[in-house]
């Protein structure tokens, strides 16, 4: 087995405070919703898969939102799709986070101006925690997107949980 | 099948139906017909034996401006290899066609499509909601006359 076991097998005691035991736990397996919505879902999937493969992360995707904690908006959201995705994060249990993934899901991107059916950032309908640029990201900036999702919670306490 | 030999066989056929053709000089020639005759003539198309034209390749919608709306239908034989389009126009005060669902199947959801975008309203078609916005959707986004809604359920649309 790794490194663990042969660091406690004796039965030591680990003492920690509980918000870096809840923290270290949370961020260890953020689960995302599969929530692919446009051609960021390629990126989305790409990331998941074993090329770079987020599993090492603890992060792979759920198809319910009773089982996941991160919502990954990936594409654009259209209004038409605006209250569904209300719907499903309000199904979601906290904690719950939500990574808007690219320029469509940040601000409408390329839809902003002539986009009668878009809705212009998904932060219209739910809050969103993190904010990945690009038309679609590489998987490396979604990666570093979930990376900064992590040091957010790391840094979170339950005294102070956060709004939402 | 030359463009020529369609138009003069629909136009013998029906006569009044064909409102206008243009044959010559445009990469898709076309026949303009009646907006109540349009299934007749969609039917002598698709059953005649030297016309069979078995596929409807295209339905769409336009908005010309100044109230006028139409239908383009481009049709192909796969039998015979050739083609023809059809026209027809409708107004904005009247923006009533006759479907050609019974006709091809293809028609269904492409003048469903038509029906969301410009409020071109198919008579006889079997179920004609919108397809691409929702159901509780105001207005009917491609006409160029369209302003797009502040609000949508409560959810700011403008930028």
């Amino acid at each position: 087995m790794g490194l663990l076991d042969q660091k406690f097998e004796n039965s030591n005691v680990i003492i920690t405070s509980m918000d870096n035991l809840l923290n270290w736990a949370r961020l260890s397996s953020m689960w995302g919703m599969q929530f692919g919505l446009a051609c960021c879902a390629i990126e989305m999937m790409a990331t998941g898969a074993s090329h770079y493969d987020t599993d090492r992360f603890g992060i792979f995707f759920r198809g319910t939102p009773r089982q996941s904690d991160v919502m990954i908006v990936a594409g654009t959201v259209t209004l038409k799709m605006a209250s569904r995705i209300k719907t499903l994060y309000d199904q979601m249990s906290e904690p719950r986070y939500v990574l808007s993934m690219g320029s469509c899901a940040n601000c409408g991107g390329p839809y902003w101006e002539h986009g009668y059916h878009v809705l212009k950032g998904v932060d219209r309908v739910i809050p969103v925690d993190v904010y990945v640029p690009g038309c679609p990201p590489r998987p490396e900036a979604l990666i570093e997107g979930l990376m900064k999702l992590q040091e957010k919670i790391r840094n979170e306490s339950l005294a102070k949980r956060k709004s939402a | 099948m030359i463009p020529q030999e369609i138009h003069d066989n629909i136009k013998t056929r029906f006569g009044d139906a064909v409102v206008e053709a243009k044959i010559d000089g445009v990469i898709d020639p076309w026949v303009k017909i009646a907006p109540d005759k349009i299934k007749e003539v969609a039917l002598f198309l698709r059953d005649d034996e030297a016309l069979a034209f078995d596929s409807l390749m295209c339905l769409s919608g336009i908005d010309y401006t100044g109230g006028k709306l139409g239908v383009v239908y481009h049709l192909h034989s796969i039998k015979w290899n050739h083609k023809i389009t059809l026209k027809v126009d409708v107004t904005v005060e009247n923006p009533h066609c006759v479907s050609v669902e019974s006709v091809w199947k293809t028609a269904n959801w492409h003048e469903r499509e038509a029906f969301d975008m410009y409020g071109i309203i198919f008579d006889e078609h079997p179920d004609l909601r919108r397809i691409l916005m929702p159901y509780d959707w105001e207005g009917h986004p491609l006409r160029k006359d369209y302003q797009v809604p502040e609000f949508y359920n409560g959810m700011k649309v403008p930028y």
